[in-house]
């Protein structure tokens, strides 16, 4: 079996927001939408604060509660763990988005382009209709991935294969690659690192690990 | 909608859902009054005529909730795929559910079947638990996730069905019987037992502190409004002081009324996400690792 996860290292992000930017290069997702984005955590009180960075994304669940909740199927569990949506199928009903507990999943209603109305000439040539009112996240750059599949590239390995975000990063905090692969970067990391998954207590097993100290 | 731009730190903390607008949430309000109406006309005992008005009315409440849910959704001409997912779905449940219902009781309305007039009040009321479950499996929205809020939405259908119930028959003259007067008044005890258990079970377990501060404000208003008043005014009608009818309106409008404003309450101004949070904050240079960081949220011993 096969399952692409993703590990973040907080040790290592320094939250200068490279990722958010390729994601948005390379997913051209609209105005105000975000599939990658790294939040700044203030937590503590004076003198012992404490400022932490924080990537968070579609976590690829295991155990997806969008996808249980979908009413026509276009939110699927593949079987190498990525969570998809068929565009086609959406209703945009927006159960999904209600049941994600990540915030990842969005909805746009009508065309946004940066400066007004009108798009400028790569807006223009990127901009999918399909994704005009259905529900959209962060999908791990599938493309890459099937790429992978068709080429015998490895996904983590070889960054034709791997997802934007991830290639971009300049601190070598992300990571991607097969958990069930015992050779793989991410299976390694984690076997010799302190890590846990966010809201793991809601049951949806999901697919990125954050990493905060060593063994 | 107006656009939301919060600042970076507040990024992590849990945000009022801004998806399912006052159209979603007519469609809780309408359709679960709607389930709980057929349900309640089953089996209240109303003459034939009022049944049919009553099953009418039903259906009428649910169209118009599927209605305004239909105006909202990103792509309405796409709405049949909503079939399309009985397996795990309860939003595909509610509309195979919804089919039901309007069958029969389109069949009740034209036969006056007691029979039928049973089945459509049955299929009303997996209508309104199939609505229920939409709420409850959504596990971003902590307020509706929690296990108490299923009977909670159930509960206040059934009230809003009987309150309905009785105010058609206070406004068709005939006057609501004692039987229908008391199932009122018991289903008033049973949504407000409902309440209580959602909240404290809500506050116990750990919930975002702007949905609880929202719940916090609306409950003592729903209590006194929503269940002390018509249970006071429902008693009056059961003694049998003077203007029964009157009073039963009175007391039936009240409880639609106050039901229909805690559905608009719980599923859009009380309605907080998830948030985002860290486990641990990460070790940093020689420092140690620095605990938990949940922004935004009110946490109870052993909650989650």
């Amino acid at each position: 079996m096969t399952r692409y996860v993703m590990t973040i290292d907080l040790r290592r992000c320094v939250g200068c927001q490279t990722c958010t930017a390729a994601c948005k290069g390379a997913n051209a997702t609209p105005p105000g939408i975000q599939w990658r984005r790294v939040l700044d955590i203030e937590s503590g009180e004076f003198p012992d604060v404490r400022r932490t960075f924080l990537p968070v994304a579609c976590m690829h669940c295991g155990d997806p509660p969008c996808e249980h909740v979908c009413p026509t199927r276009a939110t699927t569990k593949r079987a190498d763990g990525l969570v998809a949506i068929d565009y086609d199928l959406c209703i945009g009903c927006a159960n999904c988005v209600m049941a994600c507990p990540y915030d990842a999943r969005s909805i746009v209603h009508e065309p946004r382009y940066a400066y007004g109305d009108s798009p400028m000439a790569s807006e223009a040539k990127r901009f999918d209709p399909a994704r005009i009112g259905v529900s959209m996240k962060c999908t791990f750059c599938k493309d890459r991935i099937d790429h992978a599949e068709r080429t015998g590239k490895v996904p983590g390995v070889d960054p034709e294969v791997t997802p934007a975000c991830v290639n971009s990063c300049i601190s070598g905090a992300m990571g991607f690659g097969d958990i069930d692969d015992p050779e793989s970067s991410v299976n390694k990391l984690l076997a010799e690192t302190q890590h846990f998954r966010m809201h793991e207590e809601l049951g949806t097993e999901p697919g990125v690990y954050y990493v905060w100290d060593m063994s | 909608m107006k656009p939301f731009n919060p600042r970076a730190v507040e990024l992590a903390a849990p945000k009022q859902q801004r998806n399912w607008d006052w159209r979603a949430a007519a469609n809780f309000i309408c359709g679960g009054s709607g389930g709980g109406l057929l349900l309640v006309a089953a089996f209240a005992g109303l003459d034939a005529f009022a049944t049919r008005v009553a099953v009418l009315l039903g259906l009428a409440l649910i169209a118009c909730g599927l209605t305004c849910v239909w105006f909202e959704i990103g792509r309405p001409w796409r709405a049949m795929n909503v079939y399309r997912h009985f397996a795990t779905s309860w939003m595909t449940r509610e509309a195979v559910v919804a089919l039901a219902v309007f069958a029969t009781g389109a069949l009740a309305i034209f036969t006056g079947s007691v029979v039928l007039t049973v089945v459509v009040g049955a299929c009303g009321l997996a209508f309104l638990y199939s609505q229920a479950r939409i709420l409850a499996a959504n596990k971003g929205i902590p307020a509706w996730r929690h296990p108490a809020s299923v009977p909670l939405m159930v509960s206040t259908g059934l009230a809003e069905g009987a309150g309905f119930a009785i105010s058609a028959a206070a406004l068709a003259g005939a006057g609501p019987g004692t039987r229908l007067l008391g199932l009122l008044l018991v289903l008033l005890a049973v949504r407000v037992w409902c309440w209580r258990r959602f909240l404290g079970g809500l506050t116990r377990s750990g919930a975002p502190v702007a949905a609880l501060k929202v719940l916090d404000a609306f409950g003592p208003r729903f209590q006194t409004v929503g269940h002390g008043l018509p249970a006071v005014v429902l008693v009056a009608a059961l003694i049998g002081l003077p203007g029964r009818s009157m009073t039963a309106l009175l007391a039936g409008l009240l409880v639609v009324a106050s039901g229909w404003v805690m559905k608009y309450t719980l599923v859009r101004r009380a309605a907080y996400t998830q948030g985002l949070a860290v486990d641990h904050l990460p070790v940093r240079g020689r420092g140690p690792s620095g605990p938990a960081a949940k922004p935004g949220w009110k946490m109870m011993p052993g909650g989650s």
